[in-house]
């Protein structure tokens, strides 16, 4: 016990400040305020693999890391699209996939957001369409915020959370 | 028996490790596989393919691997009666194989489960992906065929279902949990929900840039997938690489292998009850994904192992970085398992969840880490090392006891090794180029790679014609283990569940394809 807590002391508090450039800070910044204003305490976020390789999902988890600390901004996942604010969407959509997907979209409470996660979310990526795979995820639900990258690094997949919240604002 | 496995006329291809090949006809199928399987070797993956155009038919083969190294047999069908005598007695690993053969070619072994297997309702019956008339880009339109799951009854036995989409951030899959109370009776796994057509898309591919989609049949094996289609392709157009680019390909591997046992020791903690172990091993994880930006050019550097040799030369300042960093991480590595080892919490959960018995593991044919954790002592590096790791001299890491704790020691163990050899390679770096340009390309031929990725051997298996990819084949090691972990659970609680699993952490798209 007490070398985990000198472990956890001589760790200290490693969380980045607001990830460059600027732009990011003030956009973190209005997100708490954003946050607090339309989601009440939190905001809950739903990741599904739609068809992915799962390497968009090592970057998603690198997000609960302490270098980017997401649950310091507010921000949690959850285990039910039922809890869920927003869906992270990974991954061309697998044919075997689609009535899952629709499924976990529709039982997402209202208003909610899509952000489709990658190369292959954004545009159907290597593996494009064919009889297996219907490509981009706006080919099967509707997508606010696209976020490319193969896979995207921690600090684009939160940049696009943020976006898509502010574009909600501005609404 | 001996006189038929005599008569087989053995080609042996130029690759990196042993390979030899041969056609068979279905007796020499039978009696050679029993033999392999008698001397102690065994299946490394099974496919087939539409030879309809060429030779007539269809194929099935099979790589196995045994104390000369890799054996591929080519079994030959004809076009009217596709059978094949099927391998699940000698190897039960294979029924799965043999099942997606046929959901995807057509060719069925005799007296195999029926049911589909990576064939859900994206294409219909007697409809097959891999052949080479079928149309890659239709869309079928057809309802959801219903999988029957095998019933389990008896007094207050109940299911629980879950996913495809899971509670946490994971792939897509389903398991089919049969319980009394707590206690698991039986788990029935229904995989194929991101089958999105890897080896069809290979048939438009270029040679060039099949590394590209290989790269990206499991993302967290990026790096051993590439390197084992490069291989393919080096050995079919016959490629020496210089020994800078090998050195380059096994330091990526191994950070590629140290990065996912970091993830995984700490969702393990995690799992367990213990988040301080997630967020110190994701920290350390991420120490490890930022260096290799530096390193490779990307944090995951799914396009660095490329076709002649890698895409980023290391600099002078970068390697001196890294192995200071190499020796910090070893350190920390060590701290935190002083940690996991004297924690009794921790210990309780992990001593004896989700055991597999080396013999049924013997049987099954657990592979890699985890089958190395219940005795199995199988790691391409050591037995038929190439380059570089023929001249490393790789301690083979193993335990016996085959359960969760197990699995976290032979994690522990390979972080150590993996750390170790990545200080060597960058200390013993060849100088010279880091491409090689590849030689001419056959107009058809055959070329097969396989690596230790950190999951258990990965391998492509290549055909061309010309300069495109006529078939490619590639098999990740879960298609090895997915089926030990139905085992591995009986008799678990059901909160275990996700403990066992993770202490596997097997693919689902590079088993869907």
């Amino acid at each position: 016990m007490l070398r985990t807590l000198f472990r956890i002391v001589r760790t200290g508090v490693v969380s980045e400040p607001a990830p460059p450039p600027a732009q990011a800070l003030r956009q973190r910044e209005a997100l708490q305020q954003d946050i607090l204003r339309i989601m009440g305490r939190a905001l809950c976020i739903r990741h599904v693999d739609a068809g992915s390789c799962n390497g968009c999902e090592l970057e998603i988890h690198a997000l609960n890391n302490p270098r980017y600390n997401i649950e310091g901004l507010g921000i949690k996942f959850v285990a039910s699209p039922r809890h869920a604010d927003m869906l992270l969407v990974t991954g061309p959509v697998s044919v075997h996939m689609e009535v899952a997907l629709k499924r976990t979209y529709e039982a997402t409470a209202d208003p909610k957001l899509v952000i489709a996660i990658g190369d292959c979310g954004a545009d159907g990526g290597v593996f494009g369409e064919c009889y297996a795979s219907r490509g981009r995820i706006a080919n099967v639900i509707p997508v606010d915020v696209v976020v490319p990258g193969c896979p995207p690094t921690p600090t684009a997949i939160l940049q696009g959370i943020i976006t898509a919240i502010t574009a909600r604002v501005g609404d | 028996m001996n006189k038929t496995i005599d008569r087989i006329a053995w080609e042996s291809l130029t690759t990196a490790v042993p390979v030899r090949r041969a056609r068979v006809d279905a007796a020499q199928w039978r009696a050679f596989t029993a033999a392999v399987r008698d001397a102690g070797g065994r299946l490394l993956t099974l496919w087939a393919s539409d030879v309809r155009d060429l030779a007539g038919g269809f194929l099935v083969r099979a790589t196995l691997q045994d104390q000369q190294g890799l054996a591929v047999l080519e079994l030959p069908l004809t076009e009217s009666a596709p059978e094949y005598p099927t391998l699940t007695p000698t190897f039960p690993n294979t029924a799965r194989m043999q099942r997606a053969a046929y959901d995807m070619i057509g060719v069925r072994a005799a007296g195999d489960d029926a049911r589909p297997w990576l064939r859900h309702e994206a294409w219909p019956t007697n409809t097959f992906p891999l052949r080479r008339d079928f149309p890659a880009a239709h869309r079928y339109d057809i309802g959801t065929p219903a999988y029957p799951f095998v019933p389990v009854e008896g007094d207050g036995v109940h299911e629980i279902p879950v996913g495809p989409v899971h509670a946490g951030i994971i792939e897509s899959g389903h398991f089919r949990f049969s319980i009394v109370g707590e206690k698991v009776l039986r788990l029935e796994q229904r995989l194929g929900y991101v089958h999105k057509g890897i080896e069809k898309r290979f048939e438009s591919m270029t040679l060039g840039d099949g590394q590209r989609l290989a790269a990206r049949v499991s993302g967290d094996s990026a790096v051993a997938f590439s390197w084992a289609y490069c291989m393919a392709l080096e050995s079919l157009c016959h490629t020496t690489l210089s020994a800078r680019a090998l050195w380059l390909r096994a330091f990526c591997l191994e950070r590629e292998r140290i990065a996912n046992h970091l993830g995984d020791l700490g969702a393990l903690g995690n799992d367990a009850g213990f988040a301080v172990g997630l967020t110190q091993f994701s920290l350390l994880k991420e120490n490890v994904l930022q260096s290799n930006v530096a390193a490779f050019g990307y944090r995951y550097p799914m396009d660095y192992v490329i076709p002649g040799g890698v895409a980023l030369d290391l600099a002078d300042d970068v390697r001196t970085a890294l192995l200071r960093e190499g020796e910090a991480l070893a350190r920390d590595v060590a701290s935190l398992r002083r940690i996991y080892d004297d924690h009794t919490g921790l210990q309780d959960r992990f001593i004896g969840a989700g055991r597999v018995e080396p013999a049924l593991a013997a049987r099954l044919g657990l592979t890699g880490l985890a089958g190395r954790a219940s005795s199995q002592l199988w790691d391409l590096r050591c037995d038929h090392p190439s380059a570089p790791y023929n001249t490393l001299g790789v301690h083979m890491v193993s335990h016996r006891s085959g359960d969760v704790a197990a699995r976290v020691i032979v994690r522990f163990d390979e972080v150590v090794e993996s750390l170790r050899l990545c200080q060597q390679l960058l200390e013993q770096l060849p100088g010279g180029p880091i491409h090689s340009e590849l030689g001419a390309t056959p107009e058809t031929g055959f070329g097969t790679g396989c690596v230790e990725g950190w999951r258990g051997p990965v391998l492509i298996a290549l055909d061309n014609a010309g300069n495109i990819i006529r078939r490619c084949h590639a098999h990740d090691p879960s298609w090895h283990n997915w089926p030990v972990l139905e085992h591995a659970v009986i008799d678990n609680i059901v909160p275990d569940f996700p403990l066992i699993n993770k202490s596997f952490n097997l693919s689902y798209s590079g088993h869907d394809l």
